[in-house]
């Protein structure tokens, strides 16, 4: 399982109602059904992945997230997931809003633009980051909103979503001291546990 | 005609019937004291029956399903694409039941029949069928073959209503069904469209009150327009396109009412053609079937309430260009299915047929068939063992 996934099993608790927004070949889920007798959904639109979560029993609904999620009710899931695909969609704030409308609880983990190499790399090279983690260029890559830790936070703030906790990882999942105190540096993926 | 039978065919099949003598007591509230449904089968019934598929038909279809009746056949049954050893519907894996449902026209007793009680043909005197008694009648031909389980029950369009039934009627009788390109009810436009095609059928002099079997006649041009009305509603606007565009027959206008654009003598042969094998008072039936279908209705509209007595797993499936069972239809189905808790699974197929597109093999419907019931068919040798 990708590193994110694995720190995020760890904080989800058994027997939970779960959405999993973008939910790619279903590797969590299948893991959270096996492992803590949890319930759910994941969303998707790539045929593969539809396809690979219907081999391996994954309960998988092809829907387009940024036409809509008005077709689940308030407070349906005790929690929504969405790793790594918030950069995707076209208005990451009003997703949110929905995501803690339709969910009791979110955990959102995204790329965390504000690195130290992404930096580094803008700022000596004068070009867009191209790394192994987020291996794109600037013209084909499907993140269309790129945001850093702080980012993050303040819209939280700003919307006044409770922070319930958080992680501050780099790619190999280690959490150093260095990490924690300076996660806006240092840390790859950041994942946040949210809450109204 | 084949040459010889393809590998992936079930090859030459031949129909069974089976014959009830207990009354089915239907939804109108009038008892038929017997009747006989015309079945085929494809694979082998595992020692334990646990194997089974059914294929629940649409408003045009029969039992035969796959294979061929000859080697004289133009045509394989009408889902062979589907059906076969290999195929998405595997019958080296499963065994597989097609029937043709009560009130039609092609074996089973319906409205061509004698009705015992008069010795007469039934004609426009059949009783109306609902979804409800197709899917009664359905289980009393898995008793009859020894069947307590599907491993899972298939359908699309008016078949998929059949199966949405099963799964509400009937839980503990299936552990998956696949709904294609249905509804959980006829919309106001379907229902219009179904009324204009029973109009056109009434209003055919040969229909003669629906006797016309008596007076050997048939209503030819009634049904035709119907089967033609139904064939617009049945492609995509893009589908016709891209077949006939604007092409014509002369190469000049002909300023009369004769056949000008290859797509009205496509839509008069379509209509023509049908007549010669279906049958009014089916076709009428059928259609108030289609209309009558509502299984939310008992539960005030709400869907997710009567479906929250199902068991089975669930596989929607629709088609982005159809419009007669347009996919928002069978989201309403995944909608309603979510908020029960059901384990269901959605996929919209991309595809330019139309309503159609469920007939046809589009390679990811197929896999997406495939993958479905492989995983199904896994897990019941797993719970065997």
């Amino acid at each position: 399982m990708r590193s994110d996934l694995e720190m995020i099993d760890e904080w989800i608790q058994p027997n939970l109602r779960v959405l999993d927004l973008a939910c790619g070949p279903g590797e969590l889920l299948h893991h959270l059904m096996n492992n803590k007798q949890i319930t759910g959904y994941g969303l998707e639109i790539g045929p593969e992945d539809l396809n690979t979560c219907i081999e391996k029993g994954i309960p998988v609904l092809e829907q387009n997230i940024d036409e809509g999620l008005q077709n689940f009710e308030d407070h349906s899931f005790d929690l929504v997931l969405m790793t790594h695909a918030l950069q995707q969609f076209r208005r990451p704030d009003l997703l949110i809003d929905e995501m803690l409308r339709i969910g009791k609880e979110c955990i959102i983990t995204f790329p965390n633009f504000g690195h130290w190499r992404s930096r580094l790399h803008l700022a000596l090279k004068g070009r867009m980051p191209v790394s192994d983690f987020l291996p794109y260029n600037w013209y084909d890559t499907p993140n269309i909103h790129f945001f850093t830790f702080q980012d993050f936070e303040r819209l939280c703030n700003e919307k006044g979503i409770k922070i319930l906790r958080w992680a501050a990882v780099d790619g190999h999942l280690r959490d150093h001291w260095w990490i924690r105190t300076m996660p806006n540096m240092f840390s790859e993926t950041a994942i946040f546990h949210i809450t109204r | 005609m084949p040459d010889a039978i393809p590998v992936d065919s079930v090859g030459i099949v031949a129909p069974h019937i089976a014959q009830f003598e207990t009354p089915l007591t239907l939804s109108c509230g009038q008892d038929l004291p017997a009747y006989q449904l015309v079945y085929e089968t494809y694979g082998t019934l595992n020692s334990n029956a646990s194997n089974a598929i059914l294929i629940c038909h649409a408003l045009s279809g029969d039992h035969h399903a796959a294979g061929y009746h000859a080697m004289s056949d133009k045509k394989p049954g009408w889902w062979d694409s589907a059906i076969g050893p290999g195929k998405a519907i595997d019958t080296e894996r499963f065994f597989v039941i097609s029937l043709n449902n009560l009130g039609g026209c092609s074996g089973s007793t319906g409205p061509t029949s004698i009705n015992p009680e008069t010795g007469d043909i039934w004609g426009e005197n059949f009783p109306i069928v609902t979804v409800q008694d197709w899917v009664e009648s359905q289980a009393r031909l898995a008793d009859r073959l020894g069947i307590q389980t599907f491993a899972a029950i298939v359908g699309g369009s008016l078949g998929g209503m059949q199966v949405l039934e099963w799964s509400i009627r009937f839980p503990t009788r299936l552990k998956a069904a696949v709904i294609i390109a249905s509804a959980p009810n006829l919309s106001t436009q379907n229902i219009a469209f179904n009324e204009v095609a029973r109009q056109s059928i009434r209003r055919d002099p040969e229909f003669h009150d629906g006797r016309y079997l008596n007076k050997q006649s048939v209503p030819t041009n009634g049904l035709g327009l119907a089967r033609m009305l139904g064939h617009i509603t049945y492609l995509s606007d893009d589908a016709m396109g891209s077949k006939f565009g604007r092409q014509m027959r002369h190469d000049n206008y002909q300023y009369n009412y004769g056949i000008e654009f290859e797509v009205e003598s496509y839509l008069r042969y379509q209509g023509e053609a049908f007549t010669k094998r279906f049958d009014a008072n089916t076709y009428m039936l059928m259609t108030k079937a289609l209309d009558y279908f509502d299984p939310a209705a008992e539960t005030d509209g709400d869907l997710s309430a009567v479906l929250s007595r199902a068991q089975c797993e669930f596989l929607l499936v629709s088609f982005t260009t159809d419009w007669r069972f347009a996919p928002e239809r069978s989201e309403e189905i995944v909608n309603a299915l979510v908020k029960a808790g059901k384990h269901v699974s959605y996929a919209k197929i991309e595809a330019a047929e139309g309503h159609d597109a469920f007939l046809f093999p589009i390679p990811r419907y197929m896999t997406t068939l495939n993958s479905f019931l492989t995983r199904i068919g896994n897990r019941i040798l797993k719970e065997a063992q």
